[in-house]
């Protein structure tokens, strides 16, 4: 068996990238709801590991700490739990210089993700964009009050007085290569994506944009795809929690269960 | 000497390159010193960024001469990845270097249109499945649903149809996943970052005869 002579479809072409979004604080994984009450998930190395075994399509690792410190995860550590994830990786938290956007990227991981850089420094993502590749930028937009509500930095702490869909256009024209939109009133709550700010940004971009925030059941998986145009979903709760009582448990769905969620 | 040189201009993920050779069980190393390549029985030309900047890079860092040698003596298995695939043509529309011109080709901007009118996102970013032309001792033990991830804009257009190793789908059109002529093979996705489809082409390569 080998792949001489297998026939390709457009659905081949490329399937919707369903995204473990884990969140670091210090050098434990937790999760959230709402951003805040962060509760204890696991060793980094351990869960990024079974994720690894899971053949997930990619892995974004934000530092939650870092975000509100406006330092990095120290490299060593970053180095370190990207050592055996042979997936594509992306990290975020407290970026905020050129030098600490390459050294993440050295140390093995495809692409940094920039949010309070977008307000406090913009032209870092201008720069990683030049240098690197728009490829390489993803921008993270958390959002409060939906479609028509406020864009917040810094841990969700700060307030940047713009709406998502004016941000999302901004984040573009700075560089960046795709748009990670949480719901911060979503985040945590298993209650499903919110599709109409998802739908709102995605119409008014050019560029992929991934769903974040409140995916509760895998069958919501595909809701974002579907029916807001998002080129990609992100989930923490149901990746690492096994139903709604939240009991620890790592899980990714297999690729055949993937291909029958996005109705491919 | 280790089993593969992984060549370290500064662009790119030269780190999980040599990492996957590891896992592949491989020893890796990486050679950011033209003097490093010789001697090794296989060489790996990594590359994210922009064409011309990276063919400056190898020429001003002296590693341009080097590989060109071993490429003429054809006698160590050459495997570029994304950009290091890229490198191997003549030339870019990404820029104006000249390339490695080690297989005849160009390389082409990916259409941002699909053939019936419907807008294609460019970068190519994610997961696609891959079909080979003909059978190709790098491809042998790939499973017949092996998906890679790519991450590109440009992708290859060989001169020679016999230099097309592995085929993908984008934007409603095949594009080249992979070329291949004599020791010099390149592949457009990250091998490094496919899992286990990953380690089983590079294990291929490792397997390759110089």
């Amino acid at each position: 068996v080998t792949v001489v002579g297998v026939e390709l479809t457009d659905d081949d072409a490329e399937a919707p990238r369903v995204i473990p979004c884990l969140l670091l604080e210090g050098d434990r994984l937790v999760k959230t709801q709402r951003f805040a009450e962060p509760a204890y998930v696991g060793d980094p190395v351990n869960v990024l590991s079974i994720f690894n075994s899971f053949e997930v399509d990619e892995i974004v690792l934000l530092d939650i700490g870092a975000a509100r410190t406006r330092t990095p995860t120290p490299i060593a550590q970053l180095r370190h739990y990207a050592e055996e994830c042979f997936i594509p990786l992306g990290y975020g938290g407290g970026l905020s210089t050129l030098a600490e956007v390459e050294a993440v990227l050295a140390a093995g991981y495809e692409k940094v993700v920039l949010n309070t850089a977008l307000d406090r420094h913009p032209e870092l993502v201008s720069e990683a964009s030049r240098v690197f590749g728009a490829q390489a930028v993803v921008a993270s937009i958390d959002v409060v009050g939906g479609v028509g509500g406020a864009v917040r930095t810094e841990g969700s702490t700060h307030d940047v007085g713009a709406d998502p869909v004016a941000w999302a256009r901004r984040a573009e024209e700075l560089g960046a290569g795709e748009l990670l939109i949480t719901s911060v009133d979503r985040e945590g709550t298993m209650e499903g994506f919110d599709l109409e700010l998802v739908a709102a940004v995605a119409a008014a971009v050019g560029i992929p944009v991934i769903a974040h925030g409140g995916a509760g059941r895998r069958k919501q998986l595909a809701e974002p795809i579907t029916s807001a145009s998002a080129s990609a979903v992100a989930a923490g709760s149901l990746f690492v929690y096994q139903g709604t009582n939240r009991g620890v448990l790592i899980n990714y769905p297999t690729r055949p269960q993937l291909e029958r969620l996005m109705g491919r | 000497v280790s089993d593969v040189a992984v060549v370290d201009i500064g662009m790119g993920n030269v780190g999980s390159v040599a990492n996957m050779v590891r896992k592949a069980g491989g020893s890796a190393t990486v050679a950011a010193d033209p003097e490093q390549l010789s001697g090794a029985p296989r060489v790996v030309l990594p590359g994210v960024g922009a064409f011309d900047e990276a063919m400056v890079r190898l020429r001003e860092r002296g590693f341009a001469p080097v590989l060109d040698q071993l490429v003429e003596r054809g006698d160590v298995p050459v495997l570029g990845i994304c950009l290091g695939m890229q490198l191997l043509a003549d030339r870019s529309e990404e820029g104006v270097e000249p390339g490695l011109g080690w297989i005849p080709g160009s390389v082409r901007r990916l259409p941002a249109e699909a053939p019936d009118g419907t807008p294609v996102k460019v970068p190519h970013m994610g997961w696609s499945r891959v079909s080979a032309p003909r059978a190709h001792p790098l491809i042998d033990e790939l499973d017949a649903d092996a998906r890679f991830y790519f991450v590109h804009s440009y992708a290859y257009d060989p001169v020679d149809e016999g230099a097309v190793l592995l085929r993908a789908r984008y934007g409603g059109r095949p594009i080249v996943a992979g070329v291949a002529a004599g020791a010099v093979m390149g592949v457009q996705f990250h091998p490094e970052k496919s899992h286990r489809h990953g380690l089983a082409l590079l294990r291929s390569f490792l397997a390759a005869a110089p």
